[in-house]
């Protein structure tokens, strides 16, 4: 009998697994938010364009700063575009953006991190170094100066994004290491004569997955408000692309008489940060990886 | 005088399952611990030995619950008390002494400040008195020069001395009743017959109440007056501890002090098959029925109740365990070990010296280890094939330095290591080939550690076997499953994790691992000091059986002279990283030996409360091998004067081919030595 259970759960493949973890996630009150939220934004960010109610470059003069109404339930803009539509859609290149954007990130800073963790040395110390003198670099006046150099486009943003927000992945991927490459199976493996990329592969990612994409979670949350920042200032998407960034931008000097121009994408903007934001928590808790003890660097 | 301060009733703890069933740890568990008395709880890990004792002072671990009974202390209940009325008690009435001194410490408070915070919280003594009773109680406590340590950190002490800084902490409150968790667990064999010796006079010196929690029958022994037996989360014997050890009337304990290898004794012990049942498993019978030699048809469906037997002073919870009484004594029936040790040597370490010093900057240009004081010097082994040669020694001793490099993982200062008489090994692993990386395979010693705990145990073995072989497929899966047998685990293991299995288990699998290779050599690095007692015996008994099969030669490292009696053929004994001692194993186990061995062997304990420890030695450690001289100046009790000081001494042929370093003439060493 109990054998029989114990095989079983051996055996379990990949998907209900992933399956088991997403459950634990939504047995808390705070993961089931958080779960909640994000599947709710990245529904709309996927559907968005059906059910937008009007063209969101639709410019009508006559309608300039209208509250809202049951014609426009968020108002509209300084220009007369419909809020409602520009909100809806305002999420979607930020979170591609930073989707792949943290992709890039977790790919470059976990295996850098991996690979300083395992060689240790001269490697090691040259290599955090550098990463140290990058850490201390502003990020957002590096990443206008890359943005000026090299256009606002998408194909820019994506990579220069994932490599500022990889930074700090290496530390975290580094000391995970760490703890694992002190385990004797490592030593193990070294003695039987692997080579680095073999205990890489197969004795420290499997070890370290866990740890990596709960940070990658979190840098993900980090990247959104860093683009729409980069929005806010005018360096993120260019206008008339509808984004949240780029609305509260617009809509902030008129906040006294027109509130709703900037309300609607701030709630958007701040509740999938937050959505994240308890998804990754309750991801690292269902993993069994508590944040608390283990702060990121 | 026999007042009872602490009574146990009827207690239940357990937890809940995910499924929301009900999983007892404690099953109505029933005694009491009376004033001045020492209990001894033993038990094998996971028989709810711990959990007992930490109730005992009104803690119950998160996530665990009680669901039945009560714990008295002082006839008030401990379980139903908050938090503020158990501050008063804990501490002050009951306190407890840690399994890792070195953990419980705070590393950044002085000893000192943290024994005056456990004065100031249980005394009202003023700033000079309290100053006053923290010497007095690190005197007691037997620390040399007290006033110095108290104005030290944690980490500046050794592992013996931090235990008795913790006993010192422990008795600030003069409380009445001691809980002490595997206290000596992680200590030296000398320090930890010390610490107990300390414990022992501690409990006559202040009248104070002790629970022992080990697992370590030995320790047991030698501590306490009234031994409890627990399995599997009932207590199965309790009763005076000599007639527990000398007539174990209970199948369990029975099974358990025969599985114990003793040093009167070669060979290897018999073991228990079977492990204890998981919590929350249901059985209608004794917990004990499938891995008992005593029982019959009732006990499969019956559970025996703990019954007193008035003439013993003894409880026991069997319903066969007449047949046991009629066994005057344990008649411990060892297996001989075969030796088939041959003439030929396979390894030979040559003048081999390993330094764990830092390279200086001019030295790394030109790769070269200079240390004029190495941390292990002039080792010369020469090991034949088939045979088991242990090395032993207590920690710091270089034991497992010496395996690493021998393993490769380490590189050596000097020396030359030979394989099979003529093929010399790198020392650097990264220049060795494949061959010379398989021919010597490691097995370590807590396989929670060696095992990825994210791969199957079938990942697990084939790792060897693709890398070596480049086994695939239908292939591969035949030799893992043939491996399994060999270590007596079946083809349903395959797809198991390491987290699914049970500590021999693991253990088995980490063989399994080593074999996979198909090596001439194995490394076995205190292979059975994680482990329970009823597996340790187990997993020799395999590692015996596979040497025989394969003819495998192993180099054994431990600290547990006990072990190392049971399984080897020859025995080297090491201090500082310096040879002490080689011989066949029967004639290091009898003297003449050298002064190290001498303390070695007087401070093993053996679960018999009648064989006391002899503390030849002081448990002080040295942090360095002293420059010249003899090794064990430092803590030599037979000393000759300035020669030791000064000349290494030299190598004194015994008639029985045993060779002993000391400058003492072997004669003079052996009538020293029967006194």
């Amino acid at each position: 009998m109990k054998t029989n259970n114990i095989t079983e759960e051996g055996k379990k493949s990949s998907f209900s697994k992933v399956l088991e973890v997403l459950k634990t996630m939504a047995s808390k009150p705070s993961g089931f938010i958080g779960l909640s939220i994000l599947v709710f934004h990245i529904t709309l960010a996927l559907i968005s364009p059906y059910i937008a109610p009007y063209d969101y470059k639709a410019i009508d003069p006559a309608m300039m700063l209208s509250a809202p109404s049951s014609e426009f339930w968020f108002g509209t803009d300084d220009l007369g575009r419909d809020v409602f539509t520009r909100t809806i859609l305002g999420g979607r290149t930020a979170l591609t953006v930073t989707f792949f954007g943290s992709l890039i990130a977790l790919l470059w800073g976990g295996l850098l991190g991996i690979f300083c963790g395992l060689v240790g040395g001269k490697i090691d110390d040259v290599v955090m170094r550098v990463v140290d003198a990058f850490l201390s670099i502003p990020w957002i006046l590096a990443m206008l100066l890359i943005v000026s150099l090299l256009g606002t486009t998408t194909e820019v943003l994506i990579p220069a994004l994932g490599f500022f927000y990889g930074k700090g992945i290496v530390r975290v991927a580094r000391a995970a290491t760490h703890d694992v490459i002190a385990k004797d199976f490592i030593v193990s493996a070294r003695a039987r004569g692997h080579s680095n990329f073999s205990i890489m592969w197969n004795e420290i990612i499997p070890n370290v997955r866990d740890a990596i994409l709960v940070e990658g979670a979190m840098r993900w949350s980090w990247m959104l408000l860093g683009f729409s920042s980069l929005s806010f200032l005018g360096f993120g998407v260019s206008p008339p692309t509808p984004d949240w960034g780029l609305m509260i931008s617009n809509g902030r000097g008129l906040m006294s008489f027109a509130y709703w121009s900037v309300i609607a994408p701030i709630v958007g903007l701040s509740s999938l940060i937050i959505g994240i934001n308890l998804t990754a928590d309750a991801f690292a808790k269902a993993l069994g990886i508590d944040r608390a003890t283990k702060a990121p660097v | 005088m026999f007042e009872i301060i602490q009574n146990v009733k009827n207690l239940s703890i357990g937890f809940r399952s995910k499924k929301g069933e009900e999983i007892l740890i404690l099953k109505n568990i029933s005694t009491n611990i009376k004033k001045g008395e020492t209990v001894g709880i033993v038990g094998e890990s996971g028989s709810g030995k711990s959990t007992l004792a930490l109730a005992m002072m009104g803690y119950v671990k998160h996530g665990l619950y009680t669901i039945g009974g009560k714990c008295e202390f002082n006839s008030s209940n401990l379980l139903t008390m908050n938090s503020r009325e158990l501050e008063k008690i804990r501490g002050r009435k009951i306190a407890m002494i840690p399994q890792n001194a070195g953990q419980a410490l705070t590393p950044n408070l002085k000893i000192g400040y943290q024994i005056d915070e456990a004065l100031q919280l249980h005394s009202n003594l003023n700033k000079q008195q309290r100053d006053e009773k923290i010497s007095e109680l690190l005197n007691k406590v037997r620390l040399p020069s007290p006033d110095t340590i108290a104005l030290r950190y944690p980490h500046e002490l050794s592992g013996g001395q931090q235990q008795r800084v913790a006993v010192a902490m422990a008795l600030a409150g003069k409380p009445d009743l001691l809980l002490l968790d595997e206290p000596t667990t992680g200590l030296d064999v000398t320090t930890q017959a010390h610490v107990l010796e300390l414990l022992k006079f501690i409990a006559k010196d202040t009248g104070t109440s002790m629970v022992y929690v080990s697992h370590d029958l030995g320790a047991i022994a030698q501590v306490s007056d009234r031994i409890i037996v627990m399995y599997s989360g009932e207590i199965v014997l309790e009763g005076p501890s000599r007639s527990i050890l000398k007539k174990p009337i209970h199948p369990y304990t029975f099974g358990l002090l025969k599985s114990i290898p003793k040093l009167s004794l070669a060979g290897l012990p018999e073991s228990m098959p079977g492990s204890q049942p998981q919590p929350g498993s249901i059985s209608r019978g004794c917990s004990f029925y499938d891995r008992c030699n005593f029982s019959s048809d009732k006990c499969k469906n019956n559970s025996p109740d703990l019954e007193y037997l008035e003439d013993l002073k003894t409880s026991i919870k069997c319903f066969n365990y007449k047949n046991l009484m009629n066994d005057n004594e344990v008649n411990q029936n060892v297996k001989k070990i075969n030796t088939n040790s041959q003439d030929k040597e396979i390894l030979t370490l040559s003048e081999v010296s390993i330094s764990y010093a830092k390279q200086k900057l001019l030295d790394q240009v030109f790769n070269k280890i200079t240390d004029d004081n190495p941390t292990v010097k002039d080792i010369n082994i020469n090991i034949k094939k088939g045979e088991t040669i242990a090395l032993v020694g207590e920690s710091g001793s270089g034991k497992s330095t010496i395996l690493k490099s021998i393993a490769g993982l380490l590189r050596t200062k000097d020396g030359i290591i030979t394989f099979d008489q003529n093929r010399q090994l790198p020392s650097d692993l990264k220049l060795r080939n494949p061959n010379e990386l398989r021919i010597i395979q490691l097995i370590f010693q807590n396989p929670d550690e060696s095992l990825n705990p994210n791969h199957t145990v079938e990942e697990i073995i084939s790792q060897p076997l693709k890398l070596y072989f480049g086994l695939k497929g239908e292939e591969l899966k035949k030799n893992i499953i043939e491996l399994l047998e060999k270590v007596r685990l079946g083809e349903f293991y395959m797809s198991r994790y390491p987290r699914q299995l049970s500590g021999g288990e693991k253990q088995r699998v980490a063989v399994a691992r080593a074999f996979a290779a198909k090596p001439d050599i194995i490394l076995c690095d205190e292979v059975t000091s994680a482990l329970d007692v009823s597996v340790q015996a187990a997993v020799l008994n395999l590692l015996q059986q596979l040497k025989e099969d394969f003819g495998t030669t192993y180099i054994f490292v431990s600290h547990d002279l006990a072990v190392v009696r049971a399984i080897s053929d020859r025995v080297a004994v090491l201090y500082q990283g310096r040879l002490c001692e080689v011989g066949p194993s029967k004639d290091v186990y009898q003297f003449p030996s050298h002064p190290y061995t001498e303390v070695l062997l007087g401070a093993v304990l053996e679960p018999d409360p009648d064989i006391k420890p002899k503390l030849v030695a002081e448990d002080i450690v040295e942090e360095k091998p002293p420059k010249k001289g003899c090794s064990f100046q430092g803590r030599c009790s037979r000393i000759v004067g300035d020669i030791c000081k000064n000349e290494i001494p030299p190598w004194q042929l015994t008639t029985s081919g045993n060779s002993i370093r000391c400058h003492i003439p072997l004669k003079e060493l052996q009538k020293a030595q029967i006194i």
